[in-house]
C-alpha cells in the first residue's frame, strides 16, 4: 500500500496498519500555491466561490496523507499564512495561520488513527474540520483583535457542505500526487 | 527531559507554532501599518503573483477576442443597427440635457459654487480577489507606476466600487465598498439625507446614521456627499432596498449597490479630481428679464384663427426677433425639440397674453422656430408648413397657416416682409411692426422693460 508504514496505535481503522503517503518537493510547494492562485483569481468570474476554500482542503489532504502532526501544523501554518497575505491590510498576518495550523494538526492526528481513503469519511472530516476552521478564525477575530464578527450558523453548515462535497473531487484528484 | 520532549513533540510544535503566530498578531495591532504603507512581505507576495495573474488573464482575454472577433460574429449587423437607433435617441436626449446642465452651469456660476470635477482616470482590470469571504479586497492592474495612489477612488460608469488601500509597483488594492471595513459619506438623492454607507461581513451595504424619525423610501438614489474627501460628490453608490427601525435612534437602511461589486471587471481609478467653479465663459448671457420671463406661468394656447383674425404688431415683433435668433444660433436645444415633438420652453405660450416674454427668452425664441412652430411668433403652436419657405405676412403679424396660400420663395421681398429666421435670412425692422406702442401691452414683471425684454439677447445676431 505505501512505502512507509506506521506501527498501530489504536487505530478505528480495519486496518493493522495506515499508510503513509509522500510527495514530491515540487508537489509540496505547487500544490498549496496553486491552489492558493485559483482562490485568489477564479472569484473575478465566479461569485460564489470565495465560499469554497481551497487553500483549507490542501491543508488536509496534505495532512491526513502524511499523517505526520509536525508537518501538518508547519503545513498549515504556511498555508494560512500565504491566505493572509492576500487578504488585505484589515486581515493581520496570522488569523488563517492560527486556524489552518490547528486545523492540520488535529487532521494529521485523526489521519492515524482513522481510514482516510474513504469518501464517506473524507466527506465527514471535511465538513467537520470546515466549521472547526470557521469557528477558530471567529475566536481569533472577536476573542484576540477585538473584530465585529458575526456568526451564521446556517452559512457555516451550507458552506461546510459545499466544501465538502467540492472536496470529494479535490481530494481524487490529489490523489494522483501521492507517492507511495 | 529527552523523553520529555520526545513525548511531547507534537504538541510542543504545535504550541510554539501559535505561540510565535499569536505574538505576530499582536505587533500587527499594536503598531499598524500607516496609511498607504505596505509590509514588505505582503509587497513580495503580491509582486510574485501578479505576474501570474496577468498572464492568465492576458491570455483568457485573448482566446476572448478570437472568439468575438473571428466566430462570434452574428447578429452583429443586427445589434449596429439598434446600436445606431441608441446613439441618434442618446443625442436628442444628451441635446436637451445639455441645455439643462448650461443653465445649472450659468446660475452655479452667478452662485460661485465650486464643483469637483473628475479630471484624470486611468483604466485598470480587476486581476484577482482576497479569495474569502472575510476579506472583499480586489486587485488591479495598475499600480504606483500608473499614478495610482491610496486613497483614490475606484468607479465604474454605473457607480462607486471602492478605494485603493495598498499600491504596489504594478497592482493596486481595492477595498469595496461592501467590506466590513469600509465606509463612504453618502446622501440620500431626494431627501438630501447624509449618513455613512458601510459594508459588513456577508458583504450587504448599509447606510447608517440617518435618524429613526426621518422618512426614507425604498427605491430612493444613494449618492457620494463628498463629505469622505476620497469620492467626488454625486456619484451614484446605490439604491435603498428595505427600511427598518433599527437599533438606538439610527434606521437600518440597506442598499444595493449600483456597480455589480460581485461580478466587477473593468473600472476606472481616479487620479485626480479638481474643484472649481463651473466654466461659464462659453455660455451666453442670460438676464433677469429672461429668467423671469421663463418662471412666469402660461395660459392654454389660444386657437389660430384667433391669432389670424386679430394680428398683433407685439407677436409679430416677437417673431422676428425669434427668427434673428435663430440665424445665428445652433443650440442643439432646440433641434432637440425639434425631434422629439417637445415643445421648446416658451414655444406653446401664448404672445397673445405675454407675447414679448414668450418671444424674449433666447431659448424659448430658438426653440420655436428652429422645431418649426412659426406659430410660436404669430401666437399660435402650429407647425408651419414649410420652414425653408419664406413665412409670408410677417409683418402684418399674421400666422402661417397651412391654409393660406404660400408665398412662392422666388417672388422678391414684399414690404410685407418675408422674414424669417427659419429660412436664414434674418428679419428686418421693415418687417417688425412699428406700433408697439399700440400693442396692449402684458403687465412687465416687477423690474423689468417689456420693450427690452422684445430685444434678443445681446449676444444673439444683431439686427440689422
Amino acid at each position: 500500500m505505501s512505502g512507509r508504514v506506521m506501527p498501530y496505535r489504536a487505530s478505528l481503522t480495519s486496518r493493522e496498519q495506515v499508510a503513509v503517503y509522500d510527495f514530491s518537493w515540487p508537489a509540496l510547494i505547487l500544490i498549496p500555491l496553486v491552489a492558493l492562485l485559483i482562490q485568489v483569481f477564479i472569484p473575478v468570474k465566479v461569485r460564489y466561490f470565495p465560499v469554497i476554500d481551497l487553500p483549507f482542503m490542501v491543508t488536509i489532504f496534505l495532512a491526513v496523507a502524511r499523517r505526520n502532526p509536525v508537518s501538518g501544523c508547519l503545513t498549515g501554518c504556511v498555508i494560512g499564512l500565504m491566505q493572509d497575505l492576500f487578504a488585505g491590510p484589515s486581515h493581520p498576518l496570522g488569523m488563517y495561520g492560527i486556524a489552518l495550523t490547528i486545523i492540520g494538526y488535529l487532521a494529521s492526528s485523526l489521519g492515524v488513527k482513522i481510514d482516510v481513503e474513504n469518501p464517506g469519511s473524507r466527506f465527514l472530516i471535511t465538513y467537520v474540520f470546515f466549521v472547526l476552521h470557521q469557528g477558530i478564525y471567529y475566536g481569533v477575530a472577536h476573542g484576540l483583535l477585538r473584530q465585529t464578527q458575526e456568526w451564521n450558523w446556517s452559512h457555516v453548515a451550507v458552506s461546510a457542505l459545499a466544501n465538502a462535497l467540492i472536496g470529494l473531487f479535490v481530494f481524487a484528484f490529489l490523489d494522483r500526487f501521492k507517492q507511495r | 527531559m529527552e523523553t520529555f520532549l520526545g513525548r511531547y513533540k507534537n504538541l510542543i510544535v504545535l504550541a510554539v507554532v501559535l505561540f510565535a503566530q499569536i505574538i505576530g498578531l499582536a505587533v500587527q495591532v499594536r503598531r499598524p501599518a500607516q496609511v498607504g504603507e505596505t509590509r514588505l512581505i505582503r509587497l513580495w507576495a503580491i509582486s510574485a503573483v501578479t505576474p501570474v495573474e496577468k498572464a492568465v488573464l492576458q491570455s483568457q482575454k485573448w482566446v476572448q477576442n478570437v472568439w468575438t472577433n473571428y466566430v462570434y460574429f452574428r447578429g452583429i449587423r443586427r445589434e449596429n443597427r439598434e446600436l445606431r437607433a441608441q446613439i441618434e435617441r442618446m443625442k436628442v436626449e444628451d441635446a436637451r440635457l445639455s441645455e439643462d446642465a448650461r443653465m445649472a452651469r450659468r446660475v452655479q456660476a452667478l452662485l460661485e459654487f465650486k464643483e469637483q470635477y473628475v479630471e484624470k482616470t486611468v483604466a485598470a482590470q480587476v486581476i484577482g480577489t482576497s479569495g474569502s469571504e472575510q476579506s472583499r479586497v480586489l486587485y488591479l492592474d495598475k499600480g504606483s507606476k500608473d499614478g495610482v495612489k491610496t486613497d483614490m477612488a475606484v468607479i465604474t460608469p454605473n457607480g462607486i466600487v471602492g478605494k485603493i488601500v495598498q499600491v504596489f509597483p504594478s497592482s493596486s488594492q481595492v477595498l469595496p465598498i461592501n467590506d466590513q471595513f469600509s465606509g463612504v459619506g453618502a446622501v440620500l438623492k431626494d431627501t438630501r439625507l447624509q449618513g455613512i454607507v458601510k459594508g459588513s461581513q456577508n458583504g450587504t451595504t448599509s447606510l447608517q446614521y440617518i435618524m429613526s424619525d426621518e422618512k426614507v423610501e425604498p427605491g430612493e438614489e444613494v449618492l457620494t456627499s463628498g463629505g469622505d474627501r476620497v469620492f467626488p460628490k454625486g456619484l451614484p453608490v446605490g439604491k435603498v432596498v428595505s427600511v427598518e427601525p433599527g437599533k438606538d435612534l439610527f434606521l437600518n437602511i440597506r442598499v444595493a449597490p449600483t456597480a455589480r461589486l460581485d461580478q466587477v471587471e473593468e473600472v476606472l481609478v481616479v487620479l485626480k479630481v479638481v474643484e472649481k467653479a463651473p466654466d461659464s465663459k462659453d455660455l451666453q448671457p442670460i438676464r433677469a428679464a429672461d429668467i423671469l420671463a421663463e418662471r412666469l406661468p402660461t395660459v392654454p394656447t389660444k386657437p389660430t384663427a384667433d391669432a389670424a383674425a386679430n394680428p398683433k404688431p407685439g407677436a409679430t415683433s416677437a417673431g422676428t426677433s425669434s427668427a434673428g435668433a435663430v440665424t445665428g444660433s445652433t443650440r442643439p436645444s432646440a433641434g432637440a425639440a425639434a425631434s422629439t415633438n417637445k415643445p421648446a420652453a416658451g414655444a406653446p405660450s401664448p404672445p397673445g397674453v405675454k407675447p414679448n416674454a414668450s418671444a424674449a427668452t433666447p431659448r424659448a425664441a430658438q426653440g420655436a422656430s428652429n422645431t418649426g412652430l412659426s406659430g410660436a411668433a404669430g401666437g399660435t403652436a402650429k407647425p408651419a408648413t414649410n420652414v425653408n419657405r419664406p413665412l409670408n405676412n410677417a409683418a402684418e403679424g399674421t400666422s402661417v397657416s397651412p391654409k393660406r396660400k404660400p408665398v412662392s420663395p422666388a417672388s422678391p421681398p414684399s414690404a410685407n416682409g418675408t422674414a424669417s429666421g427659419a429660412a436664414g435670412t434674418p428679419a428686418t425692422d421693415e418687417a417688425a411692426p412699428p406700433p408697439r406702442k399700440a400693442q396692449p401691452a402684458p403687465e412687465p414683471a416687477p423690474g423689468t422693460n417689456p420693450d427690452q425684454s422684445a430685444k434678443p439677447p445681446a449676444t444673439e445676431q444683431p439686427q440689422p
